[in-house]
Formats: structure tokens, C-alpha cells, sequence
């Protein structure tokens, strides 16, 4: 399966990294290179074989239902770049 | 042409837990900014989920309530998309494995019947925080206190065809989270939020048409505003040659209207994978078991229940099991009126419904207690007051006069049964308005409610009116 420079564009979109223009032929062709590595697995007769949900063959375990987090707001603000009246600040979106 | 609307909700319900879904930093409402964003919920990098039982047992209890299957084994998943208030920059829900899967409610239509409609799945979640964008010198300000609350998204089938039927859906399913006491139904703090999916195709058709999602409906009346809108916006826009766009629309509370949020092309691809995170979530017979025993009696059996126990009609029944609440505020006056149902409904429904709405007050603020209705009907059946005497008596327990039978004393309200003295009254009537009598006996036979209201009048209304009516009725024309 080979990726397009397009969906290399929008990929990269989706996940807010800026690529340089002369870099997205490369991404394409190493991106196509992993897909095709990982597509051997087609080959394999899946039947009857349920979709791996994690790789630990281990259940959730589940904690009470108790607050147990203090308020440390200030601590954990010290290190943002801007705050007023208890926000977070950031550059301003509105969809 | 004869159209036909097709409408499927998601309802995402706020699960009542003291703390988060993935986090134990608290989930009360109304905190100052931040005061309860931990790190888990901050996305500070090496911290890890872990899952609130509390929550499981929840969605388990809701599924358990609509007749879903509890998935045995069930998968947590990203759903990856930016935006400041979502700082891991994904939210943890479920995507192929949901807890809870299928189910059904029914509803009641308007002119009688019921309809089932289906439950597609319900899945847990994760809140986002909120972003307010105003008055921060043009940078957006983040208020992180709800990102982690616990949420289960209720998705149900394309299977109602009307917005009145939308709304009859969502209200029988807010009473319902409130019986199972999974969540508190406030909806202005967004503890109940609705989206609406919506379509419309002409009759006869079974495809569906191209349908829009409507956002913000926080409100049963919003709901049913923006969706009869939205119909008359998709018919007026094929019958004139147009098409419907698959997008998401914002209803507009001020205008009425709704309006095109974002389209389909442009939206987010959510590249959904399971959260290696956290692994999958198992629940065993032994805890649907223990989920299954904590089950309150659901709204319809109490319906049920009320219409053959205490003899009421569908309607006073329904009325009376909106909530929980009201339903047990009913159950306790019945009993301690003595039995009295139908007359206990009846002043449950009028007075005490009428009282608390012109006073803005909840039931549970209500400052006339169930014994104290109880007993006023209780007054009302043994004939110590009349009806209308049972109106002031009410009245003066709403503004705190205290327990009916002080009340009575106090205002003098006992009602006169002894039929000497309502003779007397009786007598005096009559010797006092001869040409009345004679109009009367001449065939004038409406005057009987002038004698009967000269008698009332002159006990000071406290004549029991059946022994003035039937005395009156043995003067007048026996003699």
C-alpha cells in the first residue's frame, strides 16, 4: 500500500507537525516502506483469531471510587507559560 | 410531498462519582479554575489512567436497566484530536467494544400507546476541560476542572420520526439515570447533554436521507425547537432543488436557528486505536450480579404498580412516577392518609406541584412534608374539614404554620357535622327569605344554590356541604 505525497500532507496536518515541502516525498516513501512491512501480516490466516486489544494478558484492574488528588493548582502551574485567574492561557482558538 | 424526519439521539450522561474516571481528583461542581485538575488530568508526560470501579458498576446498572448485553470484555481506545482543552491531545473512550451494548426503552406516545426504541451502545468516556475565550487579552483561558469527569454516551437508533418522540425518549431516560441514581440529570451544569442526529425522506422511502448532527441542545425545550427547525430546513431545501450537506450544526438559542459548525470533508479524522494504556476492562457474572441486586424499581414497573395498587388512571401514574422522588413523596402520604390514593394524587398533582412550581422550589426543599399532606386528606375523608377549608389549611402549612390538626384548631376550620346545628342554620335561612321560597316552589329550582350558599355563609363556610345540600334538599321539598 503505498502513500501519496496528499495523505502525507494531511497526516502530518492531523497530528499539528510542520514538514518541510522538499521532505514529503521522503515521508511517502518510508511511510509505503513500513505499510509494506507490516502488510506481510496479510498473508496470514486470521480466522478465528480475535483482534489483539493490548499486549499483556492482563484485565483492567479498578481503583475506588475516593478523591485522593489535593488541590495543587499552583504547583502545577508554576511551570506554564502564562495563567491568570486560575487559567491556563493560550493563544486564543475559536472554531 | 409527504415528508417523514428521522431522528437518532446521543445523549452523554454525567456519571455521579465523587472522583474522576482515570484520575482521584474531585469531580464537584463549581470549583474555582483548576482546583481539581490533577496530572493525570493536566496530561503531564509519565502518568498513567486508572479506572473508577464506581463507574463500571454505573454503566453496568444503566444496562442492566435497558436489557443490554454487558460486553464481558471490553476495550478502551484514543480518540486523537487538538484543542487547548484537551491537553493529551486525545480523549481515552471506547470505540469497537463498548460496555454496554444494545438495549431498548419504550415511550410513551401522546395520543396513547407505547414504542420501543433502541439502544444502539453505550460507552464510557472522558469529559474534555472548558475554554473561555473572551477577555484574556486575546489568548484563550482553560479551565481544566472537567476534563476526566466520567461520561457514558448513550447512542440510540435512528428510530424516532418526530421531535416530540425525541423528546419523549430523552425525558423517559433522564428519569431513568435519576431511579438509578447514576447521575444527577442537572442539565444546566451540562450533567445531561443531548446531540441529535436528523434526516428526512419521503414517505414510503426506506433509505435514509443525508442526515445532520445538531449540537447544544441542553434543554428538552431546545431539543424540540432545533430539531422542528432543522426538518423545516432540510424539506425546504430539497423542494427547491437543493441538497442536505452531511455537517454538524449549532443550535442558535437566541434566533432559533441552527447554523453549520463544520463539514464533513473538513472533519476530524479521529484515528481511533485501542489505549495501551490501560488494558481491557473484564466484568464477570459475580459483578453483574452484585450491579443486578442494587437495582431500584424502574419507572415503568412503578407505573405499573401504581395503576393496580393504588386504582389510578395511566395519567396520575405517570405523573406521579417522573422522579423517584415524587414517587416516594406520594407513597408516604398515601400511607399515612390512610389509604386515600386517588384524593392523595389529586392533591399531590394540583396543590403541591402548583406550589412548588410558583415558588421555584424542589421537592426536596417542599416545606410540607408527606405525613403532613397524608394527614390533611386524611382530615378531608373523615369530614373534620371540607375541601375548601382543606385549601386554607395547605396554604398556611406551605408558609410554616405547622402540622394540619394545629392548623385546623388554630383557624377554627373544623367543619360542622352535627345536623342539629346545621338545622338551625338551616331554619334561619329559610325564615329569612320567604319570597325565595316561594320563587323556589313555584319551580325556580336553581335558587337551591342560593340557599345552599346563604347556609354556608352563615356557618362561616364551615358547614360540611353534603349535610347542607341533603338537609336543605328534606326542608325544601319534603315539607
Amino acid at each position: 500500500m503505498a502513500i501519496e505525497a496528499a495523505e502525507v500532507k494531511v497526516i502530518a496536518h492531523l497530528a499539528r507537525i510542520g514538514i518541510e515541502e522538499e521532505a514529503v516525498a521522503g515521508y511517502a516513501r518510508s511511510l509505503s516502506e513500513i505499510l509494506g512491512f507490516v502488510e506481510q501480516m496479510s498473508a496470514v490466516d486470521t480466522t478465528g483469531v480475535e483482534p489483539l486489544a493490548h499486549p499483556l494478558d492482563a484485565t483492567q484492574r479498578l481503583r475506588p471510587d475516593e478523591v485522593t488528588e489535593p488541590d495543587q493548582r499552583e504547583l502545577y502551574q508554576a511551570g506554564a507559560p502564562a495563567v491568570e485567574a486560575g487559567l491556563y492561557l493560550v493563544p486564543r482558538v475559536v472554531e | 410531498m409527504q415528508w417523514e424526519t428521522v431522528i437518532g439521539l446521543e445523549i452523554h450522561v454525567q456519571l455521579a462519582t465523587r472522583s474522576k474516571i482515570f484520575s482521584g481528583a474531585a469531580t464537584a461542581y463549581g470549583a474555582e479554575p483548576n482546583r481539581q485538575a490533577c496530572p493525570i488530568d493536566l496530561g503531564m508526560p509519565g502518568v498513567l489512567p486508572v479506572l473508577n470501579a464506581e463507574v463500571v458498576r454505573m454503566a453496568v446498572k444503566f444496562g442492566l436497566a435497558v436489557g443490554s448485553r454487558i460486553t464481558p470484555r471490553s476495550v478502551f481506545a484514543r480518540k486523537n484530536y487538538f484543542y487547548p482543552d484537551l491537553p493529551k491531545g486525545y480523549q481515552i473512550s471506547q470505540y469497537d467494544l463498548p460496555l454496554v451494548d444494545g438495549g431498548a426503552l419504550d415511550i410513551e406516545l401522546e395520543g396513547g400507546g407505547s414504542k420501543r426504541i433502541g439502544i444502539t451502545r453505550a460507552h464510557l468516556e472522558e469529559d474534555a476541560g472548558k475554554s473561555l475565550h473572551e477577555d484574556f487579552h486575546g489568548m484563550t483561558g482553560v479551565d481544566l476542572n472537567r476534563a476526566g469527569t466520567p461520561l457514558m454516551e448513550i447512542v440510540s437508533e435512528p428510530d424516532m420520526r418526530s421531535p416530540q418522540e425525541a423528546v419523549a425518549y430523552m425525558k423517559k431516560l433522564h428519569a431513568l439515570v435519576r431511579y438509578l441514581e447514576i447521575c444527577d440529570g442537572n442539565m444546566q451544569e451540562g450533567s445531561f447533554r443531548c446531540d441529535a442526529n436528523i434526516s428526512v425522506r419521503p414517505r414510503g422511502e426506506t433509505r435514509l436521507g443525508t442526515r445532520t448532527e445538531l449540537k447544544n441542545l441542553n434543554s428538552f425545550r431546545f431539543v424540540e425547537r432545533a430539531l422542528n427547525y432543522e426538518i423545516e430546513r432540510q424539506i425546504d431545501l430539497i423542494e427547491s432543488g437543493g441538497e442536505v450537506v452531511q455537517e454538524t450544526r449549532l443550535f442558535d438559542v437566541d434566533q432559533g436557528i441552527t447554523r453549520s459548525m463544520r463539514t464533513k470533508e473538513e472533519a476530524n479524522d479521529y484515528r481511533y486505536f485501542p489505549e495501551p494504556d490501560l488494558l481491557p476492562l473484564e466484568v464477570d457474572a459475580r459483578l453483574i450480579d452484585q450491579v443486578r441486586e442494587t437495582l431500584p424499581e424502574l419507572p415503568d414497573e412503578k407505573r405499573q404498580r401504581f395503576i393496580t395498587e393504588y386504582a389510578l388512571p395511566a395519567y396520575d401514574a405517570g405523573v406521579l412516577t417522573a422522579t423517584r422522588e415524587l414517587a416516594d413523596f406520594f407513597e408516604s402520604a398515601v400511607s399515612e392518609s390512610g389509604g386515600y390514593a386517588k384524593r392523595t394524587a389529586n392533591w399531590v398533582m394540583s396543590e403541591l406541584l402548583a406550589y412548588l412550581n410558583k415558588d421555584g422550589l424542589e421537592l426536596a426543599a417542599c416545606p410540607v412534608t408527606p405525613e403532613m399532606l397524608g394527614k390533611l386528606v386524611a382530615r378531608i375523608e373523615d369530614e373534620t374539614i371540607s375541601g375548601r377549608g382543606a385549601k386554607d389549611v395547605f396554604e398556611a402549612m406551605w408558609a410554616g404554620a405547622g402540622e394540619p390538626d394545629e392548623v385546623i384548631a388554630a383557624k377554627g376550620l373544623k367543619q360542622v357535622t352535627d345536623s342539629g346545628a346545621i338545622e338551625a342554620l338551616i331554619d334561619e335561612v329559610l325564615t329569612n327569605n320567604p319570597q325565595q321560597i316561594e320563587q323556589y316552589r313555584a319551580g325556580k329550582e336553581k335558587l337551591f344554590g342560593f340557599f345552599v350558599g346563604q347556609v354556608m355563609k352563615a356557618s362561616a363556610g364551615k358547614a360540611n356541604p353534603q349535610q347542607v345540600n341533603d338537609l336543605l334538599k328534606q326542608k325544601l321539598d319534603g315539607s
